[in-house]
């Protein structure tokens, strides 16, 4: 275990006491609690961590926080591997592994740095220039070599070992941001008793004022944020969530978050997420998110070596870590020599400081102070070295260079307060001539900025707003207010700034956005261009698209755009930013919702009793359903298929349909509502009878099906198709409350309340009579087709019982309160056990309804029409209905609009298949000639061939006409011939039985 | 100028000081034989096939922003031509027979990629409904394969063939699909019509529609009035906005559709895939992002932004479909408007207003259709007829009957 | 999105389901027009602006409700419910 050279001696929030070993590129290190893996990195002195996008130069760490654009690591590995991670914001673990990426073979010597080459002519859009020629070698030939030479880390593939869940808060208050102004805002409305959440995507809470020396009421400022957060802590309706992102703000005061739960753990523990999703709907929020300090644009700005003085701060005063010995100052404001001052104070040696502003001697005592020579009106043109910064070009006030050695340039050129939020409801960020950043412009109604995010920097104002708008957000919130305090006094500071945002004459390339290595040139190029708007600049430089999304570039590409088109920032544009803050796993938002638990399963009542019949289920929709009960020695799914529908039109079989829709319809009208939204007539129906009934959508197309009875005058019990049945429930109450809120009748949803199977079979009389009380005569004469009756079963159960066929044989469905499904299948096969009662599953049901031409979902595609299946004649003329004028519309009513028919292989042994398009025979297969398509096939056991049903120009007027099922994507071709859609039982003579 | 290596060479050895702007700035003038409404990928395309296949070139597009600021620039980039229904293939079929020749056309590269685009399937049911929509491709004579799932596993070892909630069976795959550069291609059909002398202007927002005699005779905008000839609207997302300068209302909803790109990643997936037991789709970019989305939010929007149900929903089936997603960071998020149509499908057509031409109501599909829009319009616009492949696009369609559903959905645009 | 329901209040809209403008109204009974009946089933304002719409309450109450929301903003100004709105009274 190597030393930690550059940790220094005492100092900084991390548990010396408490080493943690970790891993980079396979070296292994030592670091300590508190430490993030860049300030571990750095103890160790290790600089270089990474390889830009374009032209593979080595990079380091420029900044100590989210906004990091080089120092991107790949950490951990195999299946929880996670690329593009910025170690200045990975709390350190013991164990943790990461790794440096976008570099082959090593990153000390990456291959790829070759791109430096040629990088003179790989400008920004150089691609959109060339690479045209021949046509044919873009997908052969440039496109993989850009592929595979593009992209950062890499991700794992294999399916994520961790977890994830979701979770939703209300609160009062949201405070975003745990520094001063957060702890003072979560302070003042805490203290009323306001629900609040306090969040912060730091593992400590604290903010800046964790990399600072600065006193709060005349002591360190270390004592009042103990103090405040033991008192944020004693509040009950305070909460405080580290570790934890606010990334994007949503309509109506919604906010999602992600809480890095394990993420400083190596693995997460037992029961628990790696990470979890929030949905925070808050009354009121204020964003104290701080602000992030800008770069200035010179030559090898990238150098390992060269970091935002902030940065530096907070590796001196946070991590005990001072990461150069010898440090150049370069800034443009009073803040940066902060810096100079804290790296003194750690007993570093700053060589020079470079101010660009004019000579002051304030200033000149200060540097004198601090031992550090002064360039006044200065400006550092270069950085050089290689893998790491080796010393600076300063060109002084009067022009003179002046070459320094260092290994440590900070740079200092104000900061940018971090209003991402602002913007996410489309708001755009103001230009602050003063204050020489943007602020935050126009704010939803419900939200507040606080300190340095609303450009109020001084650690006196952070406290200010904090306590007052906390305060305003508790009483807002209806709270009574507390006693207004005054904000405790700070140590003075000023803010004296003026901006450098580029510095030319440097030898090498200047960076503006350091990950997709856009530099000064590439901003000039889009002026020259005409990619001028702020829009064109980002899209044709990339400027500001990398996973920074130009946290630290869009302001410098803004002002240099500004300055080649002679206009100001805010006439260029402005930079406004979309969710999220930071980038977020996919996995966070998805919750727990993947593999079997992606979507919920709806299981029909008699679900495990199909289990122990050995069903084989099928998905449908969010139901399991039964598809066929295979039985020991069946070759395959057609043998079982085959032998179930046999023993239903031998003898009987029970099926269960549950999952069908069913909508108890009640009221004077309720007669007159279903004349308005089928397309038959129900007033004549009579009480104990059930009818076929069909339903369009307004614009004339079919919308669903099902048999509907009539259980008492103003009383009717409809079924609705599986599939539909949440459709048609929303469909009538809009055709009710929307409509004809003037018709007398209720409906609801009684899908769910009854267990439903259907007997079908020459032998399901017989059956039923072992199950229902004796009471009931279900002679043909006293229950005939088409019956619905209230009945008892089992000894005095109330049930329903319908005369109802899908498959053509004499058949009922029986209906008990869903509890008793279970033992109503029980009780069938016991009462049918001396037929050879038989369970089948959906297969057997699609290939009966086939059989007997009955149209099911494939026809039901919400494409046609009721003249379409031959349910033209079923449309009342007397009477108003939902679609009845569109379908009277011309397009609608076409002859030669597909009809459907059936069909059967010309060749018996076929096999025919749905989605096979008509083409006449010794027609060319082109889409003029096609005529329609199948929709539906099955095996008829009872035909022994393969039958179809079909939409074809010309329906039931060409039966008897040959045509070509034609199926190029299955390589099918077959020869059919048009019959009628009723294969089995045409007279219906089984049903009647 | 033109674009080629040797002018790229050439202009690396002198400091790149000589490229020109990719497009003039032009001042409007008073008068145009055509104006375009739009400034996005079906204006521009449809000012190059004007000029350059119908010898028009006194045109202006309109541009209320920059040049490509709508959709063009904020889709998820697909192209494809896996179409149904006879109104469509052959549309989008001419579609992709442009992107196919689009570089040398423009002499601009928009990276045109046929990498493939995969829908899988999920059930029987599925399964034949993609049957038959292969077919139909097959029949218009576009590429269609049906692939079971031992040929969709070696392909995507990653997906979630083992634990899935919808055990994915299999899927449809064209090979002739892929993806392109959306603002690249923007900039190339903007640069191409620009060099045959049509005037893009930008930040020059319509606010009126003149009106003479019940005839369209020019624009009033934020950089003064304007006569045309015959005034073209191409303002997917806006086109109820505009239509209603001149009195029209037409069968369009405004709704949003987010759009979502991950951090950079070395390659995982070579082409599109779509999942079909949800509404997710996801390639990845040359860049190394994956790019993905799914259903609209389902609200009549004008704000450019989504919410969380939808992000969620999307994230869902991504995990669902490729479970190794988890620990990808999702990058940014945005909503693009669109005009969904009340049958799904688009419209390229006259309108009762004599002059004023309309191209609109491409739902979340204008990306893949804007070389085909671009030149079926200007067709219209040149000839007064329609484009023999665009004849279905009408605008009385939705009177008549003959609407074009690929879904099925019906009169409903949230569900297309 | 939360849309206040007048029966459940402030609810995630998560749980409702979005049809479209609420204003047009159906041409009722046999006199009714196949052109009229087309514009209701196929021609919108669209506006940008108030939007007039109706909401389905499926994971709630089953209410069908009329929200005033800005599709620009989408700040919602009013709810209430479709059924309370009497023929003519409110469109």
């Amino acid at each position: 275990m190597s030393a930690q050279p550059f940790r220094l001696a005492s100092g900084g929030l991390i548990d010396r006491g408490h080493q943690l070993d970790f891993s980079f590129d396979g070296k292994s290190y030592g670091g300590y609690a508190g430490d993030t893996l860049a300030s571990a990195l750095l103890a160790n002195g290790v600089r270089l961590v990474g390889r830009s996008f374009k032209y593979h130069r080595p990079r380091g760490f420029l900044s100590a926080g989210p906004e990091e654009p080089n120092a991107l690591v790949e950490l951990r590995s195999g299946a929880r591997r996670e690329p593009n991670t910025r170690a200045t914001v990975v709390e350190l673990f013991a164990g943790l592994d990461a790794a440096s990426q976008n570099r082959w073979p090593s990153l000390a010597f990456d291959l790829l740095s070759i791109n430096r080459l040629v990088s003179p002519a790989l400008v920004a859009g150089f691609y959109y220039k060339t690479f045209m020629w021949p046509a044919s070698f873009w997908e052969k030939l440039y496109e993989p070599l850009i592929r595979r030479a593009a992209g950062l880390g890499r991700a794992a593939g294999a399916e994520d070992p961790d977890q994830y869940e979701k979770a939703f808060a209300f609160c009062d208050l949201l405070v975003i941001g745990g520094g001063p102004a957060g702890l003072a805002a979560a302070l003042a409305a805490g203290r009323s008793g306001a629900r609040v959440i306090l969040c912060d995507e730091d593992f400590r809470l604290g903010g800046r004022l964790l990399a600072e020396k600065r006193e709060i009421g005349g002591k360190p400022a270390s004592e009042w944020l103990a103090a405040t957060l033991a008192e944020l802590e004693s509040l009950p309706e305070v909460r405080i969530v580290p570790r934890t992102t606010v990334f994007g703000l949503y309509d109506h005061g919604i906010y999602g978050a992600v809480e890095r739960v394990a993420d400083h753990l190596p693995e997460p523990p037992a029961h628990q997420p790696r990470q979890r999703g929030w949905r925070i709907h808050a009354k009121r929020a204020i964003l104290a998110a701080g602000a992030l300090e800008r770069p200035i644009v010179f030559a090898g700005n990238d150098r390992p070596g060269v970091m935002l003085a902030g940065a530096v701060r907070a590796y001196v005063n946070r991590h005990g870590v001072l990461p150069g010995r010898e440090s150049v100052l370069f800034t443009a404001g009073d803040d940066g020599w902060t810096t100079a001052r804290d790296i003194a104070a750690a007993g570093g040696k700053i060589a020079a400081i470079v101010d660009s502003r004019p000579a002051d001697p304030a200033r000149k005592a200060l540097a004198d102070k601090l031992g550090a020579r002064l360039f006044a009106g200065g400006a550092v043109m270069g950085a050089r070295g290689g893998r790491q910064l080796s010393g600076v070009t300063i060109r002084d006030a009067s022009g003179v260079v002046t070459e320094l050695s260092c290994d440590l340039l900070a740079v200092s050129n104000g900061w940018n307060p971090t209003l991402h939020l602002t913007s996410h409801q489309n708001g755009k960020p103001a230009w602050d001539e003063t204050l020489q950043c943007f602020v935050p412009g126009s704010l939803p109604a419900d939200l507040a900025v606080a300190g340095s995010a609303a450009g109020r920097f001084t650690l006196a104002q952070a406290l200010e707003d904090g306590a007052r708008l906390g305060r305003q957000a508790a009483t807002e919130a209806g709270l009574a207010a507390t006693a207004s305090e005054p904000a405790p006094t700070t140590d003075p500071e000023t803010t004296g700034l003026s901006p450098v945002w580029r510095v030319s004459g440097g030898k090498g390339k200047a960076f503006v956005d350091y990950q997709n290595d856009v530099t000064d040139k590439d901003v000039e190029l889009a002026a020259r261009e005409g990619f001028r708007p702020v829009e064109h600049l980002k899209r044709y430089t990339t400027l500001g698209m990398a996973t920074d999304q130009g946290k630290t570039s869009n302001l410098s590409g803004l002002a240099i755009m500004a300055e080649q088109t002679a206009k100001t920032i805010p006439q260029t544009g402005t930079t406004t930013f979309r969710p999220p803050y930071t980038p977020v796993a996919i996995g966070a938002l998805a919750g727990h919702h993947r593999g079997k638990e992606f979507r919920p399963v709806r299981l029909a009542p008699t679900h495990d009793w199909s289990k122990e019949q050995g069903a084989v289920f099928v998905e449908s929709g969010p139901w399991l359903r039964a598809q066929y009960y295979p039985r020991p020695g069946e070759a395959d799914w057609l043998t079982t298929v085959n032998r179930e529908v046999k023993a239903v039109r031998a003898s009987v079989g029970i099926c269960d349909v549950s999952t069908l829709g069913k909508i108890d319809i009640q009221g004077a009208d309720a007669a007159e509502f279903l004349e308005r939204v089928y397309i038959n007539g129900w007033k004549a129906l009579p009480v104990g009878k059930a009818r076929y009934g069909l339903m369009l959508r307004e614009d004339g197309f079919v919308m669903d099906d099902g048999t509907t009875s009539r259980l008492g005058d103003s009383h009717f019990l409809m079924t609705t198709t599986t599939a539909n049945a949440g459709k048609v429930m929303q469909h009538l109450e809009f055709c009710h409350q929307v409509l004809w809120p003037e018709l007398d009748v209720r409906m609801v949803s009684v899908s769910e309340q009854w267990a439903q199977v259907a007997i079908a079979g020459p032998k399901a009389r017989e059956t039923l009579r072992g199950v229902v009380d004796p009471e009931y005569v279900l002679s043909n004469e006293a229950l005939p087709y088409l019956a619905a009756r209230s009945v008892t079963v089992g000894g005095g159960i109330q049930a329903r019982l319908f005369r109802i066929s899908f498959s053509g044989e004499l058949a009922y469905e029986l209906a008990v309160p869903a509890d008793y499904g279970d033992a109503m299948m029980r009780a069938l096969m016991q009462a049918g056990a001396s037929f050879g009662i038989t369970p089948y599953g959906t297969e057997a049901l699609g290939v009966m309804r086939i059989e007997k031409g009955h149209v099911a979902g494939n026809e039901l595609n919400g494409q046609t029409t009721a003249r379409d299946l031959g349910l033209g004649r079923m449309m009342s003329s007397k009477k108003d209905f939902v679609g009845r004028l569109m379908a009277g519309r011309q397009a609608l009513v076409e002859q030669e609009r597909p009809a459907l028919v059936g069909f059967r292989p010309v060749e018996p042994g076929q096999r025919l298949r749905a989605g096979a398009h008509f083409i006449g025979t010794g027609q060319q297969a082109v889409m003029e000639n096609d005529e329609g398509y199948m929709t539906s096939v099955a095996y008829s056991p009872h035909l022994k061939h393969w039958m179809g049903l079909g939409l074809i120009k010309g329906g039931a007027a060409r039966i008897g006409e040959r045509v070509r099922a034609y199926d190029p994507v299955r390589n099918g071709d077959v020869v059919v011939e048009i019959c009628s859609p009723v294969f089995v039982d045409p007279e219906g003579a089984r049903l009647h039985g | 100028m033109r674009y080629s290596i040797f002018s790229l060479l050439s202009q690396t050895l002198q400091g790149h000081k000589g490229w020109t702007p990719a497009w003039r700035d032009p001042a409007p003038k008073p008068e145009y034989d055509v104006i375009i409404i739009g400034g996005g990928g079906h204006g521009l395309a449809t000012a190059h096939y004007l000029a350059s296949r119908h010898g028009i070139s006194n045109v202006a597009v309109l541009e209320k922003g920059y040049l490509g600021s709508g959709n063009v620039g904020r889709n998820t980039t697909i192209i494809r031509s896996n179409y149904l229904l006879p109104g469509n293939t052959p549309f989008y079929e001419l579609s992709m027979k442009l992107w196919e020749g689009l570089e040398q056309d423009l002499n601009y590269n928009a990276m045109v990629s046929q990498r493939g685009v995969l829908n899988l399937y999920h059930s029987d049911a599925q399964r034949d409904a993609f049957a038959r929509r292969g077919n139909a491709m097959r029949l218009a004579g576009v590429d269609a394969e049906l692939l079971g799932t031992e040929q969709v596993r070696p392909m995507l070892p990653y997906l979630d063939f083992d634990n899935a909630r919808f055990p994915i069976q299999g899927g449809l795959l064209q090979r002739r699909g892929g993806s392109a550069r959306h603002d690249a291609v923007a900039w190339g059909f903007a640069r191409a019509a620009d060099s045959r002398g049509v005037d893009m202007i930008q930040n020059c927002e319509v606010t009126g529609i003149t009106m003479a005699g019940g005839r369209a005779i020019g624009v009033e905008t934020s950089r003064g009035p304007i006569r045309a000839k015959k005034i073209a609207m191409a303002v997917a997302g806006n086109s109820s906005r505009v239509a209603a300068m001149a009195g029209m209302r037409l069968p369009i909803e405004t709704h949003v559709l987010q759009a979502f790109v991950s951090e950079g990643l070395k390659p995982l997936i070579e082409g599109v895939v779509t999942f079909g037991a949800g509404h997710f789709y996801i390639s990845q970019s040359d860049k190394g992002g994956l790019v993905f989305g799914g259903d609209i939010d389902g609200y009549n929007s004008y704000a450019q932004r989504g919410n969380l149900p939808v992000i969620e929903d999307v994230m869902e089936s991504a995990m669902a479909l490729w479970p190794g997603l988890g620990r990808v960071r999702m990058l940014r998020h945005w909503g693009g408007v669109m005009d969904m149509s009340m049958d799904g499908s688009p419209i390229i057509d006259t309108t009762p207003v004599e002059g004023l031409y309309l191209n609109a109501g491409w739902c979340y599909g204008g990306f893949k259709a804007t070389p085909a829009s671009g030149f079926c319009f200007a067709h219209l616009i040149a000839t007064g007829q329609p484009h023999p492949v665009a004849t279905a696009y009408r605008l009385d369609r939705f009177a008549t009957g003959r609407v074009i559903d690929e879904k099925g959905a019906g009169a409903q645009p949230n569900l297309h | 999105m939360r849309i206040t329901c007048p029966h459940c209040g402030a609810r995630d809209a998560q749980e409702f389901s979005y049809l479209g403008a609420a204003d047009p109204k159906r041409p009722e009974g046999m006199a009714a027009s196949e052109a009229a009946m087309a514009t209701y089933v196929y021609q919108r304002d669209n506006p940008a602006g108030v939007h007039r719409e109706l909401w389905y309450h499926g994971a709630g109450c089953h209410a069908w409700l009329v929200v005033s929301r800005d599709t620009r903003t989408h700040a919602i100004t009013a709810v209430e419910p479709a059924k309370a709105r009497k023929a003519g009274a409110t469109a």
